[in-house]
């Protein structure tokens, strides 16, 4: 039986052999096309009519009536953009959003990841709970956040000035400017901007855990266990052994979770609503619409995003795409 | 054991400190990921008034807790409730009508960029991985201005659409990855045994990956379910069209009690939790897969 499959299978083959290459490309862009054209439709295009609409003015209330594509075109949108001193307060809070929010969300993931690293019992379940605040809902998470935060009614100021005298409830999500006295010297705290960047670490903490946790399991750990031999102290192992090999990673999650935060509007606008020095570029693009009803001027801030973005995609591609198809 | 002059070298004192430290250190990331649930469920059983009396008191006494705030937010609104069991209703069809809409369309794309060599395959890839960075709030204005335009704005089908849009390319990414383990030789079998491509990816490629497939689905009826920007954007008009998300997001600034919309935050939550704690080995076994080799 096999003796009579071969051949005829062979011949078969052979016959289909020079249209195969092109019969895979017929059927590999005929598999694609429904992806493109979801993409093309809710993705491209609107991503070009936006910034047609960027450079028109275009109101809520002459949605109706205006030719949203042809002319007349106008740089007014953006002159009023780049003109005010809003702008230039809302970028830098959305840098020091994303930064700073970035870097703890490392941090985090990183400690979180060492201790979970070696087996102990119960760690399926631990690495599983860590993972909580990164898979619920923003909504209801920021929902408990507010209420744990509440001066009123909120845990975290009831323990606070119960327990560790405080002299009265800190409003953590409405006040723009606090001070901390520390050893008798007073530090200014952009509080509410603070609270949010705290809640973003800690609600992304568990993707950079993930992801180093993930890398430090691949790792071999016969060089770590040869410097240990050697006498080597753990935290000598972590900085000259294991963290050498977990730059790669860290740098990877640290460009996805910046664009990320840039990107975010969910956390701002549910925690603050984007007062108290917490307005961001997302949340701003959301104000423009939905309170000044101004639908260029929204599309103008949400191309400035967009526009940023590309050089940090590039970025990212030249540095880690390459190195993902060498590996 | 060492020589006893050596006893409090460094290597010694950290890796005592260290064993005392590991503990308290988890125990401290399991405190601060664990407590806003509890938290979150204690509140939703209590009375309002008490909480407001004694925010420091956790549990508040055992007599205290009730089930009320469940019927109270569940109830719909004419019955002096706040309509949640609709919005869930809401939740899950645009959830559900999701998964089945991403998984269609990405399983035969991953298909395609994981096994036939086409041009621009590589493109393709890259150009997917763009629209997953792009500022979603960037696409809410056209869509919006477009939406409202032909009047479709408040429709639950054409959410469908852009939560589709919003989720194909991490699928293709997850799913490719498991289709290019499942062994080419079993396809180019079915293949000469007179298969065509659609039969293969049916037959063969699809049973095979099938955990993977669930688990994909799954993450993508999270995304969909938690989802807060565009439901805002193009539901908020229409109450009877509100899901969960939505429904905790708008009451919250009205006069309705925290507790009451904490029973709703829990009736946001668990389903997420649930299907997490199903799905969480593959899933995240498929997004860090690119991390491993570093």
């Amino acid at each position: 039986m096999a003796s009579s499959a071969l051949p005829s299978r062979r011949r078969r083959s052979r016959r289909a052999g020079l249209s195969r290459a092109r019969r895979d490309a017929r059927a590999g862009f005929a598999l694609v096309s429904p992806t493109f054209i979801v993409v093309l439709t809710i993705v491209v295009l609107p991503v070009v009519w936006a910034l047609i609409l960027s450079f028109k003015h275009v109101e809520l209330l002459n949605l109706r009536h205006v030719n949203l594509v042809a002319g007349p075109y106008t740089l007014r949108n953006y002159d009023l953009l780049f003109g005010s001193s809003e702008f230039l307060r809302v970028l830098r809070t959305t840098v020091a959003y994303s930064v700073f929010s970035t870097l703890g969300a490392i941090v985090l993931g990183l400690m979180a990841a060492l201790l979970v690293r070696r087996p102990f019992r119960g760690r399926g379940i631990v690495r599983g709970l860590m993972l909580l605040p990164w898979v619920a809902p923003v909504v209801a998470l920021t929902f408990v956040w507010q209420v744990l935060l509440s001066p009123q009614l909120g845990f975290v100021n009831a323990i606070g000035t119960d327990v560790f005298g405080w002299d009265a409830p800190v409003p953590f999500l409405s006040q723009e400017h606090g001070t901390i006295t520390l050893f008798g010297a007073s530090i200014g705290v952009p509080t509410a901007l603070v609270s949010v960047i705290a809640f973003d670490a800690w609600r992304s903490f568990p993707f950079a855990f993930l992801f180093i946790l993930a890398r430090l399991q691949a790792m071999s750990p016969e060089l770590e266990e040869a410097a240990r031999v050697d006498g080597a102290a753990p935290t000598q192992v972590f900085r000259y052994i294991v963290l050498p090999q977990l730059w790669d990673v860290i740098a990877l999650i640290a460009v996805l979770r910046f664009i990320f935060t840039f990107n975010d509007f969910d956390e701002v606008y549910l925690l603050t609503g984007g007062g108290a020095g917490t307005q961001v570029l997302a949340t701003q693009v959301y104000s423009f619409l939905s309170a000044r009803h101004d639908i260029g001027g929204g599309a103008a801030v949400a191309m400035f995003m967009a526009a940023a973005l590309c050089v940090l995609l590039i970025v990212y591609v030249r540095f880690f795409a390459g190195r993902e198809q060498r590996a | 054991m060492s020589a006893p002059r050596r006893r409090w070298s460094r290597n010694t004192i950290e890796t005592r400190a260290l064993r005392v430290l590991r503990p308290v250190g988890i125990a401290f990331f399991l405190l601060i990921t664990v407590f806003p649930f509890f938290y979150m469920t204690v509140l939703s059983m209590r009375d309002i008034s008490q909480v407001l009396q004694a925010p420091g008191s956790l549990v508040g006494s055992l007599s205290e807790l009730s089930a009320d705030a469940y019927t109270r937010v569940l109830k719909p609104a004419s019955e002096g409730g706040e309509g949640f069991t609709r919005f869930l209703l809401n939740s899950a069809f645009l959830a559900g009508a999701t998964v089945v809409v991403t998984l269609a369309v990405s399983i035969l794309g991953a298909y395609a960029v994981a096994r036939l060599e086409f041009f621009g395959r590589r493109t393709v890839s890259v150009m997917f991985l763009s629209v997953y960075l792009f500022p979603p709030v960037l696409l809410a204005i056209p869509l919006f201005v477009a939406l409202t335009r032909l009047g479709l704005r408040g429709q639950l089908p054409v959410l469908i659409l852009v939560y589709a849009s919003q989720t194909v390319p991490v699928c293709i990414y997850m799913l490719r990855n498991y289709f290019e383990t499942v062994p080419r030789s079993l396809e180019e079998a079915a293949e000469v045994d007179g298969c065509t491509r659609l039969g293969v990816i049916r037959r063969i490629t699809l049973p095979l990956a099938m955990p993977a497939i669930a688990a994909t689905g799954l993450l993508v009826f999270m995304v969909a379910w938690n989802e807060f920007l565009f439901a805002l954007l193009f539901l908020v008009d229409d109450r009877s069209h509100w899901t969960v998300s939505l429904g905790v997001s708008q009451l919250k600034n009205v006069e309705t009690p925290a507790t009451t919309l904490m029973a709703g935050s829990v009736i946001l939550t668990v389903p997420v939790i649930v299907f997490f704690l199903f799905a969480e080995r593959v899933m995240t076994e498929g997004l860090t897969r690119g991390a491993e080799k570093g």
